[in-house]
């Protein structure tokens, strides 16, 4: 099967200015830097990672809703990373986004039709029956009223906020939806209602999902695959079930060890529990030599301190990038 | 059980909102309805709720730092050590925080003055609350930073809170509020605006920290794996109400309340391998409006006719397990 979008060796790098005292110097911030990944239709691929670590910079690179510094990206066989306006507009009816922040994300004085008729206004359509039609059966879709399209977004609720968020991603029947942290500003018990309306969707719609999340436990309850990323790169990637039960990179370890347990009898107290990591992500703008994670990792060994290990395949559907797995 | 450190007692508030024409009376807002709870010494209370259940207002108002107007208590007692926190002057409530009580807040970035240097912050509260030379508040200063784990402390005395990432914040957050050694600690969302990894770390370092200083917690979160992490006794709020009161075994082995049920089961884990999440329907209650009866009603699965009539008193079943709800002997 031809993957829906094949990424290779994205590069995103922002020039910052530090002041030095005579002059200014130029470093480059390596949000994400060289990324390989694909992403095969009808699947969900999880990104997880600690923020900061670029998950978002990827997503949005992947849709090219900014430009990639080097490395290029396939979408349905075609590479969209010099496109120019025109054709580019053409490919992103087959790629939308719901966004984080469902309160930042709509335009408040806009009513909730002229917020989800707006893509299809910009994709050609004209503002008629059909049009108006489609708003209702999108609406319907996502579990809002018909009574809902003239109000507007300050009337609503978080989650149903990111509802308008989703029907107005969904209504030029995308192929790709990225997904960044879609519930992760909403209250457990409205997260929910989103995640199971985002898998009804999924199966109604045909759709492909980038999800990208921090929550270890969402990512696993809707992914099919699970890339991990520290500092701009993927260090692990791999299909759901190996990757939970079986972690091979330490960073992946570390991350599903720091998830509180969900009942107390199996409290991890004490300095005999599982390998904890310590310290901060450090920054992007001058990542660690070798191996990034090697300064929090505790299996450090002198090689990756200098050598950068490669995503290695571990098996079939199970890529990792460490040393140890060299052995 | 150890006699209790603190004891609030039907806990009543109110906020009086903007009169809509000036001759009107201001509407009132009631946010809290009659908040009991207990924390005995030493022990580590859990407060779980959603946003508007009332768990940061009870936290501020037992520290007195509500602003009064446009809040106002209507009834209660916020009893700490025996002494009714609610008829304390301001001067002696100032006395109380800091090694009665202290208080950690959600958010690193707002909570830490940005103009001051981290050790003048810390300074600043040991000498606000006892008298000390400006070399004594020094070193107790760099030591307690020492203790939340900031490696170099001496040299990090003089940072400012933009040179510090999330997780060291907090850290310092926890130093200002531990420095004069409370009895009673709380904190309010400590680690959600942190990653798992360092919300991992600064869960281990309050636990370490209250079993060395031996000092009370009470833990508010909305996050049910913190609170399987660190309470004894867990307190689930909904709308201003408690709905359930369990120690933390129970509560997560037998929920009674259909509330507390939901939250349990709504959030995936990494152990179990879910089609489909089981949702609580709807959005949570606005306060000024919304039923007569249970606050839950609307959302409820198990909900009776007879859950609209009245709002279901608080109900002890076992010694020290109580629920809000009317249907809960149908549930076992």
């Amino acid at each position: 099967m031809a993957a829906l979008l094949e990424a290779t060796g994205l590069t995103k790098h922002y020039d910052v200015q530090a002041r030095g005292f005579f002059c200014r110097v130029r470093t480059a911030l390596r949000a994400v830097d060289g990324v390989h990944l694909t992403i095969e239709p009808g699947e969900t691929l999880g990104l997880v990672g600690e923020s900061g670590c670029g998950k978002s910079t990827l997503g949005r690179l992947l849709i090219r809703l900014i430009p990639a510094t080097a490395g290029r990206v396939m979408f349905n066989g075609q590479e969209i990373t010099n496109l120019g306006p025109k054709p580019l507009r053409a490919v992103r009816r087959a790629m939308q986004i719901v966004f984080q922040d469902p309160f930042g994300a709509l335009n408040p004085r806009m009513s909730i039709e002229d917020t989800i008729i707006e893509p299809l206004l910009i994709h050609g359509s004209r503002r008629d029956a059909a049009a108006r039609d489609a708003v209702t059966q999108m609406l319907d879709k996502v579990g809002l009223p018909d009574s809902a399209r003239f109000r507007f977004p300050h009337e609503f609720s978080g989650g149903q906020r990111q509802r308008i968020g989703i029907a107005r991603a969904l209504i030029l029947r995308p192929k790709l939806v990225v997904c960044d942290e879609p519930v992760s500003a909403l209250d457990v018990s409205v997260q929910a209602q989103i995640v199971n309306l985002l898998s009804d969707l999924q199966v109604e719609l045909g759709l492909t999902y980038l999800f990208i999340a921090h929550d270890l436990a969402v990512v696993k309850h809707i992914s099919t695959r699970v890339a991990v990323m520290y500092l701009g790169k993927v260090v692990e990637i791999a299909d759901k079930r190996s990757l939970y039960a079986r972690p091979l990179h330490p960073y992946t370890q570390a991350l599903l060890a720091s998830v509180p347990v969900m009942h107390p009898s199996r409290r991890r107290r004490g300095p005999s529990g599982e390998p904890r990591i310590t310290g901060d992500i450090p920054t992007a703008l001058a990542p660690p030599s070798g191996c990034r994670f090697h300064t929090r990792c505790p299996h450090a060994m002198p090689v990756c301190r200098t050598e950068e290990p490669a995503l290695r395949v571990a098996d079939a559907a199970h890529q990792a990038a460490c040393h140890l797995l060299a052995k | 059980m150890s006699p209790a450190l603190l004891d609030v007692v039907g806990l009543v508030r109110d906020y009086a909102l903007p009169r809509p024409h000036p001759f009107a009376a201001a509407p009132r807002l009631r946010v809290l309805h009659g908040i009991d709870l207990s924390v005995p010494k030493g022990g580590s209370l859990g407060i779980v709720g959603e946003s508007g259940s009332g768990k940061s207002v009870t936290a501020l108002a037992i520290m007195g730092l509500l602003p009064r107007p446009p809040a106002r208590i209507r009834g209660g007692r916020i009893e700490f050590e025996g002494q009714d926190l609610l008829k304390l002057s301001d001067r002696a409530m100032q006395r109380l925080r800091g090694p009665g009580i202290a208080m950690v807040f959600q958010e690193p970035m707002t909570s830490l003055n940005p103009v001051f240097s981290i050790g003048e912050q810390i300074m600043e509260t040991i000498r606000a609350h006892e008298s000390v030379s400006e070399k004594g508040s020094f070193a107790r200063a760099v030591e307690m930073l020492e203790k939340v784990g900031i490696a170099s402390a001496t040299n990090r005395m003089t940072d400012y809170p933009h040179q510090l990432s999330g997780g060291q914040r907090q850290r310092v957050m926890l130093a200002i509020a531990l420095v004069c050694r409370p009895r009673l600690l709380i904190a309010d969302e400590p680690t959600t605006a942190l990653d798992v990894t360092i919300q991992a770390q600064i869960l281990q370092l309050l636990m370490d920290l209250r079993d060395e200083f031996g000092m009370a917690m009470m833990l508010i979160t909305h996050n049910m794996g913190v609170i399987a992490e660190t309470a004894d006794r867990v307190l689930v709020m909904y709308a201003g109400r408690v709905v359930e009161q369990a120690p933390v075994g129970r509560l997560f082995d037998q929920p009674l309340h259909p509330y507390t049920r939901g939250l349990l089961s709504c959030v995936p884990t990494l152990d179990q391998d879910q089609d489909r999440l089981i949702a609580i329907p709807g959005n949570l209650p606005e306060p000024l409006r919304g039923p007569g009866g249970c606050r839950f009603a609307p959302r409820c699965g198990y909900a009776v006719p007879a859950c609209e009539a009245a709002i279901p008193a608080l109900v002890t079943f076992d010694t020290n397990h109580a629920a809000a709800c009317i249907r809960v002997n149908d549930f076992g």
